[in-house]
């Protein structure tokens, strides 16, 4: 006879040490990165609050700034910049709705980086209203055939997965015909096409299905259920705010003050009063953030919420850039280049003026401004929805 | 002492309690017929403030009479006080008198004065010079004259908060070699006071003309700018959350309002005009509550310069309660405009309160000062 021993819930002194042990047995600046976050996967430190075995602990979610910091201080990554979507949305929806062999398999290369995750939801004809996308699952044995274009896809041309919402019963009203899926992205009939932007770059991609086959184990969920499952990585939201607030001054009020000081020919009591009321807003939206952060720890209170810090930041950050190009007077009319391989957006000789030209998006990505101030009336302050056309009614008959 | 911005159960529950206790003793139809008498405001109603709820003196020490449970209670009351418009002197007694007594190293002036003011007893004012709701020995208006008998003081003072029905004014006054703070009974012989009418009727203020009338000295020289200037920074955050307390008040009138009000057929609050508005009123509203309680907790503990915390919170907090009561205004049309209308009565105290310790402008340019025109560290 065998007895198991309860499996004790580790202290936070027991996890603290455990990740120590981690960071010293695989120091960061020394071991390849997948190597460092492999060790951190089984040891239990990439999701505490998962189960024993899919890089958790069981521990409460709340230890989990606690080991990030440790492995911050070792020179580690920020674990989710490894794998952005597959941190902020996939692992959640994995832990729920993939059974535990199959999550196995898909967490740990996750949790690595070795395979990235994308996410195939906006359309052509589905942003603001991604519940009235249009790509067609369609049931064929025991696999479901996709056809369909997806677009707006970040990493597409990375990654080895992807979480996909397609339609199943298109004689549904539109949220309850959709059904989620997860996808090899070597399948056969994907084709990845950059996306150019109007910063000259191509960060984004149109993806199109084109008779696509997914065995139907990778379906997550209910068939019809796909909208359920899609929205119930929001409530991880909560703790993908991160641990920490940044220092005063930092991010992009940092460019702006910066480049005020670097000027000094160019001051006047105007700018100095814009420059001033654009710190006081990064100052404030800063300790809105720590607020909403304190708030969601402690639970005590119910926070801001993330809809308003989505919608001040995202303003702010432009507000800041055109600022930075006013300063710069005639100097803001360069460019360095609009080649589509350009590194990246935030360095260069004209870092500023790309800065500026990349923040027109940040209204729009993650749902644009008009859609938070919806959001925030209509869930926060429960003020009536308006009128919808498409309300209760089959998806086939809505006008597109 | 609570981590910055954590909202406890039983800060929770002081909140209730106020909010309660001024929904059943101060609804706006007793602030109303209060702001149409000649004083201004309810003795006895301030009593019960005091005594049946003891929320005048938290963040004064226990060996004065106070609670001694620090500033974020004490805001906490001055938020919900603010969000029901109760007449009273806040402001003169327990945003400025209370603080600048207990700055004060004296402890048997002190024990003289702050139990009175904190049971309801009496109630008190500053008058200190100030210049962009910053203490400033240079607009001293008030001169001290030690006689025979003791200093007198004489001088023109202006627009004293809540003047009027002080019984005890605390005023900061030219000596020979400085600025020293006073005690000045509000009735005695040599004291004049004008009550002024004022746009907000639910917040009086006097001139006070002093003509060698008798006065105590409570703090010399060298503590007196220490004293006012901590009172000034105190007022400020506490204003803050009271600009808080009345924002909230109206962004729910507002809500309500758009909620059931119909036109076309539907809800106003349902048009993306109307609800896009209310949702930036409660974006004002929360980046006031965050700069308001990072002042309220800065002052606290000391995690942040005073000075720039402060002046963060009032500028934000001025601009905040000023639009979102002037939305309030517009989202209830008409209605909004009328003397019956709640919205006339929270913009006519976010002007005030916009104004009376430092307009926004003023502290933008303190901010200003503590940051863009520093020169940039490590160059």
């Amino acid at each position: 006879m065998t007895t198991t021993a309860p499996s004790a819930v580790p202290d936070i002194g027991a996890i603290e040490e455990t990740a120590r042990g981690v960071v010293a047995a695989h120091p960061p600046r020394a071991v390849p990165v997948t190597e460092l976050m492999g060790a951190w996967y089984d040891a239990g430190l990439t999701w505490v609050h998962f189960p024993k075995g899919l890089g958790g602990l069981e521990a409460p979610r709340s230890l989990q700034p606690v080991v990030n910091r440790i492995m911050r201080e070792a020179g580690g990554p920020e674990p989710r910049t490894v794998n952005t979507i597959g941190y902020g949305i996939v692992a959640g929806t994995i832990r729920r709705y993939a059974g535990p062999e199959f999550a196995a398999r898909l967490l740990r290369p996750l949790a690595t980086g070795e395979e990235k995750w994308c996410q195939l939801f906006s359309e052509p004809g589905a942003g603001s209203d991604l519940a009235g996308l249009a790509t067609r699952a369609v049931r064929d044995g025991d696999d479901w055939i996709i056809d369909g274009q997806k677009v707006w896809t970040s990493l597409a041309h990375l990654s080895r997965w992807a979480v996909l919402l397609a339609r199943t019963d298109p004689d549904a009203p539109k949220h309850k015909g959709l059904t989620y899926f997860i996808v090899d992205m070597t399948t056969p009939g994907i084709e990845v096409r950059p996306l150019r932007q109007l910063t000259g770059r191509a960060q984004f991609n149109e993806v199109f299905l084109d008779g696509v086959r997914i065995p139907d184990p990778q379906r997550f969920g209910g068939i019809g259920e796909g909208w359920i499952v899609a929205n119930s990585t929001l409530g991880d939201e909560r703790t993908s705010l991160g641990d920490r607030v940044p220092a005063r001054g930092s991010g992009a009020i940092a460019d702006a003050i910066q480049l005020w000081h670097a000027h000094p020919d160019r001051h006047t009591p105007v700018l100095r009063e814009k420059l001033t009321r654009l710190w006081i807003r990064a100052e404030t939206h800063r300790l809105t953030s720590d607020r909403t952060r304190v708030a969601a720890a402690t639970q005590a209170t119910a926070g801001p919420g993330s809809a308003i810090t989505k919608l001040v930041g995202s303003e702010l950050t432009q507000h800041i850039y055109e600022f930075c190009v006013d300063l710069l007077g005639p100097t803001g009319t360069l460019i360095d280049t609009y080649s589509p391989d350009a590194p990246d957006d935030e360095s260069g000789p004209t870092a500023i003026q790309r800065k500026y030209l990349r923040s027109r998006a940040t209204t729009l990505e993650g749902g644009t401004s008009e859609i938070q101030r919806n959001v925030i009336g209509e869930r926060v302050l429960k003020l009536p929805q308006e009128l919808r056309a498409d309300k209760g009614i089959p998806w086939r008959e809505i006008p597109r | 002492m609570t981590q910055e911005f954590e909202f406890t159960e039983e800060l929770t529950e002081l909140r209730t309690m106020v909010r309660e206790f001024c929904a059943e003793v101060s609804p706006q139809s007793v602030v109303r017929e209060t702001m149409t008498t000649e004083s201004g405001f309810d003795p006895a109603l301030w009593r019960r403030l005091a005594t049946e709820l003891g929320v005048l003196g938290l963040a004064v020490p226990q060996s004065f009479g106070g609670e001694g449970a620090g500033l974020v209670y004490q805001a906490v009351v001055v938020e919900e006080l603010g969000a029901a418009l109760v007449c009273g002197p806040v402001v003169g007694t327990v945003c400025l008198a209370m603080p600048a007594l207990t700055a004060l190293a004296d402890d048997t002036i002190r024990a003289d004065y702050l139990p009175a003011l904190v049971n309801g007893d009496r109630i008190a004012t500053l008058a200190a010079p100030t210049a962009g709701g910053r203490f400033s020995a240079d607009h001293v208006a008030v001169s001290a004259t030690r006689g025979e008998n003791g200093w007198t003081l004489s001088g023109h003072l202006a627009q004293v908060p809540d003047a009027t029905s002080a019984d005890l004014l605390l005023v900061a006054a030219g000596t020979e070699t400085g600025v020293a703070l006073f005690a000045v009974d509000g009735d005695a012989e040599g004291v004049a006071r004008t009550s002024l009418s004022t746009l907000d009727l639910t917040r009086r203020q006097a001139d006070v003309t002093l003509d060698g009338a008798p006065a105590r000295l409570l703090a010399g020289e060298d503590e007196c700018a220490a004293a006012c200037e901590r009172a000034l920074l105190v007022a400020s955050a506490l204003l803050a959350t009271e600009q808080v307390g009345g924002g909230q008040r109206m962004l729910d009138e507002t809500v309500a309002h758009v909620r059931d009000r119909l036109q076309f057929g539907q809800p106003v609050g349902a048009f993306q005009a109307v609800k896009h508005r209310c949702a930036d009123m409660l974006v004002a509203l929360e980046q006031a509550r965050s700069a308001a309680y990072h002042a309220v907790w800065a002052l606290e503990d000391g995690t942040d310069d005073p000075r720039l915390a402060v002046s963060l919170a009032q500028a934000v907090a001025s601009e905040s309660y000023r639009w979102i009561s002037t939305s309030a205004i517009q989202l209830h049309g008409g209605l909004g405009f009328t003397w019956e209308g709640s919205p006339h009565l929270y913009f006519k105290r976010a002007t005030t309160d916009a104004l009376i310790l430092g307009s926004a402008a003023e502290h933008i340019d303190h901010v200003a000062e503590r940051t863009v025109d520093l020169a940039p560290t490590g160059s």
